[in-house]
């Protein structure tokens, strides 16, 4: 066991990664010898070479468009886009090719080795260009998986089985938490599963269901409301695709309650996807509307940063509105 | 119908003739020597002595705000800043050769631009204090400018998206008969974006009168050159796109202001796209959230620093007698008073009233954003002091 933060994590796993696997490859701007923006990818040129540890012309499409062939070639590519706000000039290559390939080549190609990383999510006053949180859109793209941790034990677990997963995966990382705080974290190769959830609390009142570095929120919330008697069950969904609804349904069919909360706009955000997936499988067991927490659907402002957030004033009063009902 | 003929321009050839890069040599204008005198055959550009005084000043200008802004980042009040340090000739240089109806679509690292067009020392400074007179309304990081009125077309973070803008609004001007271009500048690095290619080849096609003007300092946050593109330079792309093309010394003001006014007059009379390639260096950090350090040489820098293009400029223009040394300092002296009372001034105003968080998303603000609001302000007046910069104002 070592004290790591997010970073160092996730630096951790691309180096075990790279160490067990020479076709692992990570490249991205300004991913090579600087070791990213964010550092992740810190000494990896140094260990690894120049070869497999590169940085890229500054073109998104390119970069992924590029790991999208490796990947097809049998190379296990690791692509860093250096902010998930900057995912979009790459969308016709992630979601018309990486997704698709295995499907339109009937199994022929695929490009199941590539995963893709990149920084999402605000609280950080980074405006709009820097803080979004694109999950809902790749959720829409059948094809590929998308999965988020929430602490530096779990990036390592997850980024590992990411890389070694047979279908194309999108890591989003909450940059809020690269430095926040250190855990625990196995120098040796371990794996977490994908799609499956994490009971992080139980409770017996309501399920808060969230990920990335909404956690903490829901925790904070959570407190508030055992402070008026309210037992919390507390759900990382970990994977938003496939997520893990056998989880959260067993749960809310033991509360009778259901509060979803992300960062990203409610309006077409995957918090409707499990209300509407939690309403047709838990009907008869819901005591109250499913409540969600979430981003206003406006762009992510800057000044206005602290009330656009879905924080844990906001989610303690959907907590209080859901046991009141 | 007409008959075309794509192969009409081209020649032929019975050996195996590769063409490579070095072949076609696009060389770099100079006009000025960094001892201030003129190369020989260089010819002087058409300059008014007052045109002049007002880029060295304008350079000078953008240096003290970049090196007081710095400071301001690092005492906490602002939380960002991009400097254009050792850039100053090729942004400053080139706005001077446009006319005030010319759109300015910029990167980020223009604000040279922006002082020569007349943007005020407060309307920076609201801008980086993303307080309610920031035109922006608070809703971009600092350094994302935007003024209609100086036909500086606002900033958005996303590198290169500006590029195939600019080859459409310059459409528009001419399909409106205006006596105007459009200027777009950009860094070699957001040169490898797809935007990039889609622009240049939308205005070569559509005869779009659009300067794309590419500083090229070097690098890209941590990614040198070298590692950017494989070719000479951004210059030889131009070409390829059957856009005409000009290299100059980005740290030569002189240079610079002519191959502009050159490259204005081609697209306003032929109607026709130009690429500019300003040769510069990126002397500053990339921004406040970078090191450079960690990628490049003190050395490295200190050549760079002896072509300080501000230098230059006051050496040429000591040689013409137009150049006064304690008006100088006092413009410097008085440029850091200035900013200083702006920065004062603007951290004394309030961010814009929590409507303005749905104001804009839309022309009008929908039924959803109007209940969003609604429910946000209840919120607030629950929980006022969580927040703090909005909650006195929601009654
Ligand atoms: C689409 C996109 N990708 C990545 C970024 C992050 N980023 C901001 S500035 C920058 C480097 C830009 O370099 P260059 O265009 O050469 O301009 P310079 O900073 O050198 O003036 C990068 C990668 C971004 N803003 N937009």
């Amino acid at each position: 066991m070592a004290k790591m933060n997010l970073l160092q994590a996730i630096n951790s796993a691309l180096i075990t990664a790279m160490e067990q696997d020479k076709r692992v490859m990570v490249f991205g701007e300004d991913v090579g010898h600087f070791g990213g923006v964010f550092r992740a990818t810190s000494n990896l040129q140094q260990k690894f070479g120049r070869d497999r540890c590169f940085n890229t012309p500054l073109t998104e499409q390119g970069i992924i468009g590029f790991a999208n062939g490796l990947a097809s070639q049998g190379s296990v590519p690791v692509a860093e886009i250096q902010f998930g706000d900057y995912i979009f000039p790459a969308f016709d290559q992630i979601v018309n090719e990486t997704a698709k390939f295995r499907y339109r080549s009937g199994g022929q190609f695929s490009c199941g080795t590539l995963t893709i990383r990149t920084p999402y999510g605000g609280g950080i006053a980074g405006g709009h260009y820097h803080s979004q949180s694109p999950e809902a859109f790749f959720a829409h793209i059948p094809g590929m998986k998308i999965v988020i941790p929430r602490n530096p034990y779990q990036a390592k677990g997850l980024l590992l089985a990411s890389i070694r997963d047979d279908n194309p995966v999108l890591f989003m990382e909450p940059k809020r938490l690269y430095r926040a705080s250190v855990s625990d974290v196995p120098e040796d190769d371990y794996e977490l599963p994908l799609g499956k959830a994490d009971i992080v609390e139980e409770g017996s009142d309501i399920t808060l269901v969230g990920w990335g570095a909404q956690i903490e929120v829901l925790q904070k919330a959570a407190e508030m409301a055992l402070e008026d008697g309210v037992s919390c069950e507390i759900i990382d969904l970990r994977s938003i695709l496939p997520w893990d609804a056998e989880a959260v349904v067993d749960s809310v069919r033991k509360t009778g309650r259901l509060l979803v909360n992300h960062e990203a706009p409610q309006t077409g955000g995957f918090a409707s996807e499990i209300a509407a997936t939690v309403q047709e499988k838990c009907f008869l067991y819901l005591e109250a509307p499913i409540a969600r927490v979430c981003g206003l659907d406006t762009p992510y402002p800057l000044a206005h940063e602290k009330e656009y957030m879905p924080d844990q004033y906001k989610t303690y009063e959907a907590i209080k509105r859901t046991m009141n009902y | 119908m007409q008959d075309r003929n794509h192969l009409a321009r081209v020649s032929t050839t019975h050996q195996v003739n590769i063409i490579e890069n070095g072949l076609i040599d696009i060389p770099m204008l100079q006009i000025l020597k960094p001892d201030g005198s003129l190369h020989e055959q260089a010819v002087e550009p058409d300059i008014s002595e007052q045109t002049a005084r007002k880029i060295y000043d304008t350079m000078e200008y953008t240096r003290v705000l970049d090196e007081r802004m710095i400071g301001a980042q690092r005492q906490g009040r602002i939380s960002f800043y991009l400097a254009s340090t050792g850039e100053e000739a090729a942004v400053v240089a080139s706005a001077a050769a446009l006319s005030d109806q010319d759109m300015i679509m910029s990167q980020y690292r223009e604000q040279g631009a922006l002082a020569y067009r007349g943007y005020t020392t407060q309307q920076f400074m609201n801008q980086m204090f993303s307080n309610e007179k920031d035109p922006n309304k608070g809703r971009q990081m600092p350094i994302h400018y935007g003024d209609k009125e100086l036909n500086f077309m606002t900033i958005s973070s996303p590198l290169g998206t500006q590029i195939p803008q600019a080859s459409g609004y310059a459409y528009g001007q001419k399909m409106a008969g205006k006596d105007a271009i459009t200027i777009c500048y950009f860094g070699e690095g957001a040169a490898s974006e797809g935007d990039f290619h889609a622009g240049l080849n939308m205005a070569a096609v559509l005869h779009c009168p659009v300067i794309f003007f590419c500083r090229n300092n070097g690098y890209a946050i941590s990614t040198p050159a070298e590692e950017q593109f494989a070719g000479d330079g951004i210059a030889s792309r131009g070409l390829g796109y059957g856009v005409k093309t000009i290299r100059v010394d980005g740290n030569d003001p002189l240079a610079v202001f002519a191959a502009t006014q050159h490259a204005r007059k081609l697209a306003l009379d032929e109607k026709c796209p130009v690429l500019i390639e300003a040769m510069t260096y990126r002397l500053a950090a990339h921004s406040t959230s970078d090191d450079p350090t960690g990628y490049r040489s003190r050395d490295e820098e200190d050549k760079w620093r002896a072509k300080d293009p501000i230098l230059r400029m006051a050496k040429w223009m000591k040689q013409k007698g137009w150049f006064d040394e304690e008006a100088n300092k006092k413009l410097i002296e008085s440029s850091r008073q200035a900013v200083l009372s702006a920065l004062k001034e603007a951290e004394k105003v309030a961010i814009n009233p929590i409507e303005d968080i749905v104001n804009d998303v839309y022309s009008e603000v929908p039924w959803h954003l109007q209940e969003q609001l609604e429910n946000l302000k209840s919120h607030i007046r629950l929980y006022p002091q969580m927040y703090p910069k909005t909650s006195g104002r929601v009654k």
